[in-house]
């Protein structure tokens, strides 16, 4: 059970088509990323609602196909 | 008692309350270990709730916070943040303002 890095990144510009997305494999398992993006879509909220913003554009894989995705979210300018 | 109404009554009862997987002297997963290593840095007492010996709780607490993943802190009955939104207001020393503010006791580490 993986996804790919180009797979998640798809997901993320198809929700946030202004986002700058930067995804790294980080154990080279295509198991565990880290991820950062920034989008103008999280100008004015919290940490939390940005990251639900970004789970919600995975449709579910996150917890479930994609175990585990470090994420750092930006407001973009 | 569902398990929506036991996560309602814990976070209600006490202050700090990180479920987790696994527990604080013995983490399951990474990233529950950063989260208890950030919160004994800053010396704050929480309750543990570990989510893997209880399926309900498991499933129901991510349906609780609308979040995918665990761990998960709740400070006074606020979802706070996961792993990486904790690590990050720790690393941006923004973390014990905060708790400072919900009125949380630091202990001197």
């Amino acid at each position: 059970m993986a996804m790919s890095a180009g797979e998640i990144e798809k997901l993320i510009k198809d929700a946030f088509p202004d986002a700058d997305v930067e995804i790294t494999d980080l154990a080279g398992d295509n198991d565990h990323y880290a991820a950062m993006v920034s989008s103008a879509a999280f100008k004015g909220k919290s940490r939390v609602q940005q990251h639900q913003m970004v789970y919600e554009a995975l449709k579910g894989r996150m917890g479930g196909v994609l175990h585990a995705l470090s994420l750092q979210t930006t407001p973009k300018d | 008692m569902t398990a929506h109404d036991q996560i309602a009554k814990d976070i209600a009862e006490n202050d700090v309350v990180l479920y987790m997987k696994g527990t604080p002297v013995f983490p399951q997963c990474g990233f529950s270990s950063v989260t208890v290593q950030i919160l004994s840095n800053l010396g704050v007492k929480f309750k543990a709730v570990d989510v893997l010996k209880d399926p309900e709780i498991r499933q129901g607490i991510k349906e609780f916070s609308n979040w995918p993943t665990v761990p998960q802190l709740y400070v006074k009955g606020e979802f706070v943040g996961g792993c990486d939104i904790l690590k990050e207001m720790y690393e941006e020393g923004e973390l014990a303002p905060f708790l400072a503010e919900k009125g949380i006791a630091l202990e001197e580490v």
